[in-house]
């Protein structure tokens, strides 16, 4: 699986939450919004959506920017 | 020239005069302006990029008086320190988030349904950049993304070049607004095409946010005399020696440049014209 552009050690079947947490993020953290595959994965779905194991998954929040 | 008395709706709210004692000028003019149905009252944006700390970008903020930030979207950095989200939301003001960095409309319109998932607004300033070394737009990029973006019920604030035919073509499918730029991103080389700006004001009906290329407060002032609606500005701020000070002036520019446009200027004469009367003129 690839998080954030790096090659990580993540089981097949595992959800979004249980990505968040490795990532230090609550599964409620506000402002963060995550794609898996280039597509939008809506919050509804990262307690219930079990991640590929060839997933490409991008956690994204705010950052500073004009 | 525009009719300024089409788009504004200052009210003066200066007591009547008593003839005994001398009158303040007019202290507090409303003068608010719309953009897809949410009332600003500051006709400043400011882009929290290129603060060197937090702390400095929040007391920023605040001497700016803005009510309407961009933030950008980037992968999350477990080892940064402090959240933007919570600077903000402190700060009391509205996200607007951008699609800075994106360079293709696919990768924009992706980025845009990203930023209403993590910040819960539809509102977007829509950036697509063709060319690494001026920051430009890329127009049909730009314009596929806007059409994608406003069927999607995304609110679309384009940043665009100085076109006034691009600049209604970003209406015509359905922009709220349009931020043309005065100049590339981060230079700070002002208002390039005064005239274009001009022109864009008469050519469209939303408002007008000068976006890019402000560099200091009469820059921003130019903008509002122009006509526009509002003005964009970050590195301005952020980069200035002293941020806070800048942010401040911006404040200031962008009022008195308001002021001056819906007070409706002089003409430019070719001559002089005395102001003071030739009756009573002496005769030595």
């Amino acid at each position: 699986m690839i998080l954030n552009g790096e090659p990580a050690e993540i089981p097949a079947g595992e959800t979004v939450a249980g990505v968040l947490g490795c990532l230090g993020l609550d599964a409620d953290a506000r402002g963060v919004a995550v794609a898996v595959d280039g597509e939008v994965l809506p919050r509804a779905c990262w307690e219930t959506f079990a991640l590929p194991e060839d997933a490409r998954v991008e956690v994204l929040t705010a950052m500073q920017g004009g | 020239m525009p009719d300024p008395s089409e788009n504004h709706q200052a009210t003066s709210t200066v007591g009547e005069r008593n003839g005994a004692q001398p009158q303040a000028p007019p202290a507090a003019i409303e003068d608010v302006f719309t953009i897809a149905g949410r009332t600003l009252r500051s006709r400043l944006l400011l882009g929290t990029g290129g603060f060197p700390s937090l702390e400095l970008m929040s007391e920023a903020i605040a001497a700016s008086a803005t009510e309407l930030v961009t933030v950008a979207l980037r992968r999350v950095d477990p080892a940064a320190r402090g959240s933007l989200i919570d600077v903000l939301a402190d700060a009391n003001v509205e996200l607007l988030p951008n699609t800075a960095g994106c360079r293709t409309a696919r990768d924009a319109v992706l980025t845009a349904k990203l930023a209403r998932e993590a910040f819960a607004t539809d509102w977007i300033k829509l950036e697509v950049i063709g060319d690494e070394d001026m920051l430009l737009p890329d127009a049909p990029e730009l314009l596929r993304a806007a059409e994608e973006l406003v069927d999607d019920g995304f609110v679309v604030l384009p940043y665009t070049t100085d076109d006034p035919v691009l600049a209604r073509r970003l209406v015509d499918v359905g922009c709220a607004a349009v931020m043309p730029l005065g100049s590339p991103i981060g230079s700070g080389m002002g208002i390039r095409n005064p005239y274009n700006i001009a022109l864009i004001r008469e050519a469209v009906s939303v408002p007008v946010v000068l976006d890019a290329g402000v560099g200091t407060a009469s820059d921003a002032t130019l903008a509002m005399e122009l006509g526009c609606d509002a003005v964009m500005v970050a590195s301005a701020i952020s980069r200035a020696e002293d941020p806070v000070r800048m942010a401040h002036a911006l404040r200031n520019a962008v009022e008195a440049g308001r002021l001056a446009y819906t007070a409706g200027r002089i003409p430019r004469r070719h001559y002089a014209r005395a102001s003071t009367p030739d009756e009573g003129l002496p005769e030595f």
